[in-house]
């Protein structure tokens, strides 16, 4: 590239999804340049889980979480140590006969839209995970679900030689955009063909309106035990908490790090962007996740943290052109709002981005991640509280 | 002379002086295999780790007591009867 040239485009935000994007648009040929306000992988993209999981509460949930689990197990192999890409597989227990029934269903529904996924009985949930309490009902297990460490996975999507060019530049806040680029903290701007916002949260700061509120969440790692777990395990009534939308849950939710660390779970919150551990909501999350693990109070834990998950009303995310209007440069384009499911639809959210940008076709509909939509969604209800 | 008290490490019983803490205990049955050295845990890359502040506050000496991973070798006194595996086999003959 010419010193001094434009680039195509320029990506806010080197989180997993802004980090993804840049790949993606690099690899077919643009100049990228990505500015962030710390570095890579650094926000919400730090405090989450990694965990790489097909969700399917709604089917455009199930269709961007299904493609982009698929484009991560194919890239897998490129993948170094470091990385910690694992596929574990998830194992989602039933309580009660009640959760049983409700596994059976979505079982059947994986299964038929070609997910492997099978059920387990008392006795083969038991030998799956030994360290799970007597007396569940039983579950279903995912077997391609996987984990992998996403702030290195994004630093390794940002450094892999492709057709076109990535710039990386950290400590480099945006402010604002412009008609011609988007201008940083430091007073500069960057001039480029087309702006891209994937700083999940922070965008709302960028574009006025932006209909994204933090889901505050809690998760504790623990000393190293390997083997005690082997599978990403999630109760099932986690769906239930994942989808309230006020009030403070909990769920269960554990995975073993390739370390034999245990990453422990999952909380959630509205209405603050507090991101000090709050004890009574760390304890509440543990007893829940101590009524499936029993053995959980003996083992030490190391360190507890928060994180905010960017979550939109309809809990999906926005992929595409902003809205007319919404900003000053005429080619904007958004990449936020992946709620909890930012690592695991990091890849499938790039391909939409490049197929749209570029004016190409995509494997999947774009339409359910449109930020168009909003449109009408504004009208209906307001946003939690 | 002080009293012993029998313990199992790595497998091996051994009669330690009463009153000591499981470190010491560690050391006391490894000085014939490892000469002044003890070795207590591996680091997740494999590497060989021992007491090194004996005041609980490094973590190196982490072994696992009566099937409990992870507790401080420097804090624990002994017990009678008490199983203790290290990350060697050092117990064991060569």
């Amino acid at each position: 590239m010419t010193q001094g040239a434009l680039p195509d485009v320029v990506v806010i935000g080197a989180g997993i999804v802004g980090a993804a994007c840049a790949h993606e648009l690099a690899a077919h040929g643009l100049s990228v340049q990505v500015v962030d306000r710390a570095g890579i992988g650094t926000g919400t993209t730090a405090a989450g889980m990694g965990h790489l999981v097909v969700m399917d509460d709604t089917p455009a949930e199930f269709a961007l979480s299904a493609w982009s689990r698929q484009l991560w197990l194919a890239l897998a192999p490129r993948l170094l140590a470091k990385h910690a890409f694992v596929r574990c597989g998830t194992v989602w227990a039933a309580a009660d006969e009640e959760e049983m029934a409700a596994a059976r269903v979505r079982q059947h529904a994986l299964q038929v839209q070609g997910i492997a996924c099978s059920m387990l009985d008392a006795a083969q949930l038991h030998e799956a995970e030994p360290a799970l309490r007597e007396g569940l009902a039983g579950g279903m297990i995912v077997p391609d679900d996987a984990v992998v460490y996403a702030p290195s996975a994004a630093a390794w999507l940002l450094a892999q030689p492709v057709a076109g060019r990535i710039e990386m530049r950290a400590d480099a806040q945006a402010v604002a955009i412009e008609r011609h680029g988007v201008r940083l903290a430091d007073g500069t701007t960057v001039a480029a063909g087309a702006v891209l916002v994937a700083n999940g949260l922070d965008a709302t700061a960028l574009l006025a309106g932006l209909p994204l509120v933090p889901k505050k969440g809690h998760l504790l790692i623990t000393d190293r035990y390997p083997g005690l777990v082997r599978h990403q395990i999630l109760e099932l009534g986690y769906i239930k908490s994942a989808h309230q939308s006020s009030g403070t849950s909990v769920a269960f939710n554990v995975q073993p790090r390739p370390t034999g660390q245990l990453l422990i779970g999952s909380s959630r919150q509205f209405d603050t962007t507090d991101p000090a551990v709050e004890p009574a909501v760390l304890a509440r999350m543990l007893r829940r996740a101590s009524q499936f693990m029993p053995g959980l109070p003996a083992l030490n834990a190391l360190r507890a943290w928060t994180g905010f998950r960017p979550a939109t009303q309809d809990g999906l995310p926005l992929i595409g052109p902003a809205l007319p209007g919404s900003s000053s440069h005429r080619s904007t384009w958004l990449a936020v709002g992946h709620e909890g499911l930012g690592v695991t639809t990091a890849l499938g959210t790039a391909r939409l981005i490049a197929a749209q940008m570029l004016g190409q076709a995509a494997p999947i509909d774009a339409a359910p991640y449109l930020p168009a939509r909003l449109g009408s969604l504004d009208n209906e209800s307001a946003p939690h509280g | 002379m002080a009293e012993h008290i029998e313990l199992d490490i790595d497998g091996r019983r051994v009669a330690v002086p009463t009153g000591v803490t499981v470190a010491a205990a560690i050391a006391h049955a490894m000085v014939d295999t490892l000469g002044s050295g003890v070795i207590t845990r591996r680091s997740v890359s494999g590497a060989l780790r021992g007491p090194l502040c004996g005041m609980g506050v490094c973590q190196e000496c982490r072994v696992t007591i009566n099937g409990r991973a992870h507790r401080l070798a420097c804090q624990t006194p002994i017990a009678a009867g008490m199983r203790i595996e290290t990350a060697t086999d050092c117990g064991a003959p060569t």
